[in-house]
């Protein structure tokens, strides 16, 4: 574990000044813009809107009955961002919710007491059902509950068991595909007013694995030397359109094709990735992180890694809504099969040592020079645990761990000159290291 | 109220004290001496800890194992190690539930199991694996759909791998006649508590929730049937025991099933005028609502559909179709209390989450409550026992919280 050094004086390292934006950054963008207008008027377009989270999102079964997702912790985030977050928060904990709980759950609720305006400002369409996915996270069941007080609003319900060692057995899968066909899948078209067409499901799924060979392509691009994304900050963007209303459409292969064509381009120009100040130069240090990043300012602390030089390489965090490096992907051959194992393979949804097996891969596969935890104070799901795990990785790999806090979206819980101190003298750690190495 | 543990000299105690007295300390040693001398007077037998809130403990008597419950070490123990496996702002009981384990205060137990109740005693399960690699432990996973052949079909497959990896480990052989008869000594557990709790309901004074508390603790540590016993007897010579009323207001207490408050806590809340009518600490033994099929032809079945059909309203649980806060307002009539203190431990998802919820059903049926937390290490009382006094004098003068 990280032991407190002096924080050092070192030139921060050299950014090119970005040209334009990446082209699928553009695409994306306007991906979303377009998904918000259409929420703008779902109602007067008579399209129903379903609540529902990212991990163990059933998108495919959506789009195959013409229903409209919103993601509330994606809200939050980009509340988060818009620095809208703490104003929300304070609401929620006026109305009596404790300061102890998740800051997207609080988020959420202040927005919807305030407007339920969305990131685009446009105000949300209320749900015509909670989809409630309980994936990986406990929360979850309490904030749709929660939801569903103030929207009255029917849940339908889809439990994911718990993968404790990293195994789906025969049980799990089963009792995951009933519910699909005798709840979930009933509550939607009751909702659609329409039978589930399994061809067009079916199509769906195809495209959903399209995009996701390209997104492991694009992952596996940060192996490559200076690595040409950054897996965690830059990561967050590209999880953006499969981990939401997108994955299993047209414009999500577009959107991956063109985001690994990118990034091919960038090895063959041996550059790194884009970062909020230009594109990364020199890459002193590869770090695989653990945990979600801290949204109210994203920009600043992805500039503490970017200025010394430190590009994420691979994160978990990026894996909450999917992981398809581990080998799976959505199979048309087994519709419903497939959706419980997606939905049972997401990364909170794994038990601890196979969340650790995971890193320990990510560690050696990906050449990290080190293996950060941000560990955040809203999401147990990720932080019970963590520091067992910082010392089993250390343990595993030799390779020098590194432990900052903060949290997702309440700003109160995000200190710039600590993080920065503790940051600073781990990337010292990691050159002592080399050293001693060397010497 | 009876002190269980002051003794003057030359006094002889009631027979309900002398229950108490063996009944805190089972509670308070945390080396688990009775289950060391059950596992010495059981050759064979197993015993395995679980965090809370429920296992279905007949099932693990049935193969021979003694079901053990852990509720971390209270105010009993300093962390040293725990605390550094956890930030600050995860709550108290896996910290002291990790110390206990690594300073071999659980060697006796052969097992651990870690129900699904939120994301840190999950995460918890995850960790005890790394930390104890050469021992046995398992994830229980509950369901939280409740239809029949959806959830209670899971929850029994569950159950029947918990039972052969455990029989893999050296346990019995399940054997449903075995189950039928650990299901009707759980049914006896289950009654004798029914008839506890009606009389703390009726006469307060006679029978104070710390005292009840302390009997169902000791009941995690031991079979069913002894149990069942232990509270027959108690319940018999409590109401022989002379007790005088006091002008008390009527309270539930809410949100303390998984850490636990210090027993000192739950006597603050006495001592400031509330009398505790109901309560969901330790709910473990009391999860089932209803009495278990015995005769069932597939007793392991009617176990699992048991927890379906009458599984207690609680934080963890889902809550379905069902109107949140309505178990609540059923039982504050049921009790005839004058109102609900929430007790929630720090940094407890499920409770927390939850009390919002329950407090605006309380709301809208003018209930009056308050609310504090506490850890299970917390040694302050004076400010929750002057906001409960508070509350007390407030509901008695007027009726509500003004």
């Amino acid at each position: 574990m990280s032991t407190a050094l002096p924080v050092r004086n070192r030139p921060a390292v050299s950014l090119r000044p970005a040209t334009a934006k990446d082209s699928s950054q553009e695409r994306q963008k306007q991906m979303i813009a377009d998904h918000y207008e259409k929420l703008a008027h779902a109602k007067e377009n008579g399209q129903k809107v379903v609540y529902t989270f990212v991990p163990g999102n059933l998108t495919e079964l959506l789009q195959s009955l013409d229903l409209l997702p919103v993601l509330p912790e994606i809200n939050a985030l980009q509340s988060g961002m818009r620095q809208k977050s703490a104003g929300y928060i304070a609401e929620a904990e006026k109305a009596g919710h404790s300061e102890d709980v998740c800051t997207y759950v609080k988020c959420d609720i202040g927005m919807l007491k305030s407007g339920n305006f969305g990131p685009t400002g446009t105000k949300l369409p209320e749900p015509d059902l909670l989809l409630l996915s309980y994936t990986g996270c406990f929360t979850f069941l309490k904030w749709f509950e929660l939801l569903r007080e103030e929207y009255k609003c029917p849940v339908v319900m889809l439990h994911v068991p718990y993968q404790p060692d990293g195994v789906i057995s025969p049980e799990m899968r089963e009792y995951v595909v009933n519910q699909l066909r005798d709840e979930v899948i009933p509550a939607l078209e009751k909702l659609s007013g329409k039978k589930l067409d399994m061809d067009k499901l079916k199509h769906h799924l195809d495209l959903s694995k399209q995009a996701e060979d390209d997104l492991v392509k694009v992952w596996e691009s940060a192996k490559h030397k200076p690595s040409p994304i950054d897996g965690y900050f830059g990561g967050v963007y590209y999880i953006g359109p499969i981990f939401t209303a997108f994955r299993g459409s047209q414009e999500a292969v577009e959107y991956y094709r063109e985001l690994r064509s990118e990034c091919e381009a960038r090895i063959l120009r041996n550059e790194g990735p884009q970062t909020p100040d230009g594109v990364m130069g020199e890459q002193r240090y590869r770090l695989v992180v653990e945990g979600p990043p801290n949204w109210t300012s994203f920009p600043d602390f992805w500039r503490m890694f970017a200025k010394e030089g430190a590009v994420v390489v691979a994160s978990t965090y990026t894996r909450v809504g999917g992981l398809y490096d581990t080998g799976f992907r959505h199979d048309s051959s087994q519709p419903l099969e497939t959706m419980a194992d997606y939905c049972l393979g997401c990364y909170t949804n794994l038990g601890l040592p196979t969340r650790v097996d995971l890193l320990e891969r990510y560690i050696r596969e990906y050449e990290a020079d080190g293996f950060l935890i941000n560990s955040v104070k809203s999401c147990n799901s990720f932080s019970a645990g963590q520091l067992l795990m910082l010392r089993q990785l250390e343990q595993r790999t030799g390779v020098p761990g590194g432990f900052i806090e903060s949290d997702l979206v309440d700003p109160r819980y995000f200190s710039k000159a600590n993080i920065e101190n503790r940051l600073q003298s781990y990337f010292q750690m990691i050159d002592a290291r080399r050293l001693r190495v060397s010497a | 109220m009876t002190e269980t543990t002051t003794q003057t000299p030359g006094f002889t105690p009631d027979r309900a004290s002398q229950i108490l007295q063996q009944a805190r300390a089972m509670m308070e040693d945390l080396h688990l001496g009775p289950v060391q001398r059950w596992k010495a007077a059981n050759p064979g037998g197993m015993a395995i800890g679980y965090m809370p809130i429920y296992v279905p403990r007949p099932l693990f008597e049935a193969i021979g194992c003694l079901p053990v419950t852990i509720f971390g070490g209270g105010d009993q123990i300093d962390i040293i190690r725990g605390d550094s496996y956890f930030q600050s702002y995860i709550c108290h009981i896996p910290r002291s539930t990790i110390e206990l384990g690594l300073n071999g205060h659980l060697n006796c137990l052969d097992g651990m199991v870690f129900p699904s109740l939120c994301d840190v005693i999950r995460n918890l399960g995850g960790m005890w694996k790394m930390l104890f690699p050469d021992r046995w432990s398992s994830y229980l996973d509950l369901p939280q759909n409740f239809a029949l052949h959806l959830g209670g079909k899971f929850y029994a497959q569950e159950l029947k791998r918990i039972a052969r990896e455990l029989h893999e480990r050296g346990a019995k052989a399940y054997d449903p006649e075995a189950l039928r008869q650990a299901v009707r000594n759980e049914n006896r557990r289950r009654l004798a508590i029914n008839v506890l709790d009606e009389l703390r309901r009726n006469e307060p004074w006679r029978l104070p929730t710390s005292d009840v508390y302390v009997l169902l603790r000791a009941g995690g540590l031991m079979p069913a049937l002894e149990h069942a016993q232990m509270l027959e007897e108690f319940a018999d010579a409590v109401r022989a025991r002379p007790a005088r009323p006091f002008d008390n207001v009527r309270v539930v207490l809410v949100g303390a099933f998984c850490e636990q408050p210090p027993l000192d806590l739950i006597r603050t809340l006495e001592k400031s005028g509330c009398d505790i009518v109901d309560d969901d600490l330790q709910l473990g033994l009391r999860y089932i609502e209803s009495a278990i099929d015995a005769d069932a032809d597939d007793p392991l079945e009617a176990l699992a559909n048991s927890f379906i059909q009458y599984g207690a309203a609680t934080a963890s649980r889902y809550i379905g179709t069902a109107e949140k806060g309505a178990a609540l307002l059923e039982k504050v009539k049921l009790t005839k209390a004058d109102g609900v203190v929430f007790a929630a431990a720090s940094f407890c998802d499920p409770a927390l989450l939850d009390q919002p919820m329950l407090e605006a059903a309380l709301e809208r049926a003018g209930v009056p409550f308050t609310a504090f937390k506490f850890s299970e290490n917390t040694g302050q009382f004076q400010v929750i026992r002057e906001q409960a006094g508070a509350f007390s004098d407030s509901v008695k003068l007027w009726g509500t919280v003004q």
